[in-house]
């Protein structure tokens, strides 16, 4: 008898096995969020929006009430499920292009306005869905279909820096962080703060989540985790950018 | 609190825009969310100040985009939620309300239509009607009101959520820069006098009970695999829509029993037309006008029928030919002669439209 592994239990079996390509980074952040809903007790009044791109895999994964939008435009629908209803906990599960390219306008009055929402977003530094172009958060040098002699940061510019800038146009009360999957514990902690964020109504939630795309990064396993957590993240700081409180954890 | 935005019914001068928000208000609305643009600006204005007093909220988003969307969210959690805007904003909002028609969701839009293509004039025209009956890349799943004055500005902006929440697709009121900004008198009233139930909102995201344990999750998408499924799901989409569309159809018909020419005109444009039809018929001309109020679903049938037993077809349009296309392909096989009168986002006078039917006598 094989012993499968423990899932939160908002885990929604009757969609699994879930969708993601072997290797994904996606269904290990989805698992620390479900966790951290679970562990919140606010499966009852979560609302979780997913974007375009592999995001939208997500539409049916967790017995949440979920919806999925278009691409870029989960932060807009979520802000207005959460405006119409306070008492709901708007999640917008999304991707690099989704956040920081094309719902870019979004994300940045969303954080502005510091509308009390959680907007999750993975980072795996290029558009996997359509196969691998570059993203706002592919790497100075990095081949994809679109740089196929590596991004020039001349005439493509530098990466997006989300967190950041999240952290840098926010007011009091907003909540910012990084995290990684392949420090699954302190991106759950994160991902958790967030929904407490909003819980507190203290304002705006966002969380950055390196992941991981072997299919369209054409890695191993081992190559694989070498980019994440050796290459990503010498250009993406891993931490807390901005807490309602003092404290942040580097 | 106080209590309702308005009390019986009572006689109003003022602009149509402040008509709109009335509307909303009386047909208690919740929440409207929305950016400026001319010539609508003025519906989020009075709304924003009128309805804090009624516990309402007001949302103004980063562009219509943001905008459109954020309606489709509030409507989602289950409340009339609205919007409104015009032209190139317009198109910017046929994105969301592309989803909210794969989706079926009651969102309500109001569309001052202005002047076009581009960013035109901020002043008046029918040129979207194409865009507001069949824009994004949809099939046209819509409802689409023509209001031709300020009274039925407020009549079917109240009758849009009804409407929406009854059959659960995206429902417009096509007014346009005239209805927007003129003043004109009207009745408001509180619809409840005038027999009129507001049809109840249903949450689609956070419903009662815990998902999974005591209730299904409420799971939407729209996007799909297969060709075969989304096939099926839209031959669903479609056959719920033609089967209402018969309760949904509206028009105006005058002097049309033995009629030789038939005036075919929407929105403003129609009055020029009544005020022109009831002239020439002192003058003892055989002319009759018919109004396409639902521009989607269009009244084809009736227009068929009567087409079918005049001698001569006009359309007049403040547009190139957009209702002009409208009709063709609704009594396509009829061979009365169609002649057309566009003026791409101008009035038309009473006058203009004799002329016009002179020249078929």
């Amino acid at each position: 008898m094989s012993v499968q592994p423990q899932m939160p239990a908002v885990w929604r079996v009757e969609t699994k096995p879930h969708k993601f390509c072997p290797g994904c980074g996606h269904p290990l952040v989805l698992k620390a969020l479900g966790e951290a809903i679970v562990e919140l007790g606010i499966q009852d009044r979560a609302v979780f929006g997913c974007d375009i791109g592999c995001s939208l895999l997500a539409w049916d994964f967790f017995n949440i009430d979920s919806v999925q939008t278009h691409h870029g435009r989960t932060t807009p629908v979520i802000t207005g499920v959460k405006r119409a209803n306070p008492d709901l906990i708007g999640i917008a599960y999304m991707g690099d292009g989704g956040g920081y390219a094309i719902g870019a306008q979004h994300l940045v009055n969303a954080a502005t306005r510091n509308e009390k929402i959680t907007v999750i977003l993975i980072n795996n530094a290029q558009y996997a869905m359509t196969g691998g172009q570059m993203a706002p958060t592919t790497l100075p040098g990095q081949k994809t279909e679109t740089t196929p002699y590596g991004r020039d940061v001349e005439t493509q510019g530098y990466p997006t820096l989300g967190p950041e800038m999240i952290a840098a146009i926010t007011r009091e009360g907003a909540y910012a962080a990084r995290g990684t999957v392949s420090n699954l514990r302190q991106l759950k902690r994160f991902i958790k703060r967030a929904l407490e964020n909003q819980m507190a109504g203290n304002g705006f939630s966002f969380v950055e989540a390196i992941s991981l795309c072997p299919t369209n990064w054409r890695t191993n396993a081992e190559q694989t985790w070498k980019f994440a957590e050796e290459e990503m993240t010498k250009y993406f700081k891993v931490g807390e950018f901005k807490t309602p409180g003092e404290k942040k954890e580097a | 609190m106080a209590e309702k935005p308005i009390v019986g019914e009572r006689k109003a001068f003022m602009t149509g825009n402040e008509v709109t928000a009335w509307a909303a208000l009386a047909a208690g609305a919740d929440i409207m969310y929305g950016y400026p643009i001319t010539p609508q600006t003025e519906i989020m204005q009075y709304w924003a100040r009128m309805a804090p007093k009624f516990g309402k909220t007001f949302l103004q988003t980063e562009d219509e985009i943001s905008a459109g969307f954020a309606t489709v969210g509030g409507v989602l959690a289950g409340k009339r939620a609205f919007t409104a805007t015009a032209g190139p904003g317009n198109t910017l909002m046929q994105e969301a309300m592309s989803m909210a028609e794969m989706m079926r969701i009651p969102t309500v839009m109001i569309v001052c239509q202005r002047g076009g293509p581009s960013t035109a004039t901020v002043i008046y025209s029918q040129q979207e009607v194409t865009m507001t009956c069949f824009g994004g890349n949809g099939e046209g799943f819509r409802i689409v009101y023509s209001p031709s004055g300020h009274q039925d500005v407020f009549d079917y902006t109240i009758k849009a959520f009804n409407t929406a929440w009854k059959y659960r697709f995206p429902t417009f009121v096509l007014s346009d820069g005239y209805q927007a900004k003129m003043r004109e008198s009207l009745t408001i009233y509180d619809p409840e006098i005038r027999g009129i139930k507001m049809v109840p909102t249903e949450a689609y995201v956070g419903k009662p009970g815990t998902p999974g344990v005591d209730r299904e999750p409420s799971l939407f998408r729209n996007t799909y695999n297969m060709e075969e499924e989304l096939y099926e799901v839209l031959m669903n989409i479609k056959q719920e829509y033609d089967r209402v569309a018969p309760e949904i159809v509206e028009y105006k018909e005058m002097y049309t029993e033995d009629a030789e020419i038939v005036v075919v005109a929407h929105g403003v444009v129609s009055r020029a037309v009544e005020g022109a039809v009831t002239a020439l018929r002192e003058k003892g001309i055989k002319v009759g006008f018919f109004r396409p109020i639902t521009l989607r679903p269009f009244p084809g049938q009736q227009l068929k029928e009567l087409a079918g037993r005049v001698k001569q077809l006009l359309v007049v349009e403040s547009a190139l030919g957009q209702l002009d296309k409208l009709v063709k392909q609704e009594i396509y096989g009829v061979t009365t002669p169609i002649a057309n009168y566009f003026r791409p986002g101008e009035g038309i006078t009473v006058e203009e439209v004799i002329e016009q039917v002179h020249k078929l006598v």
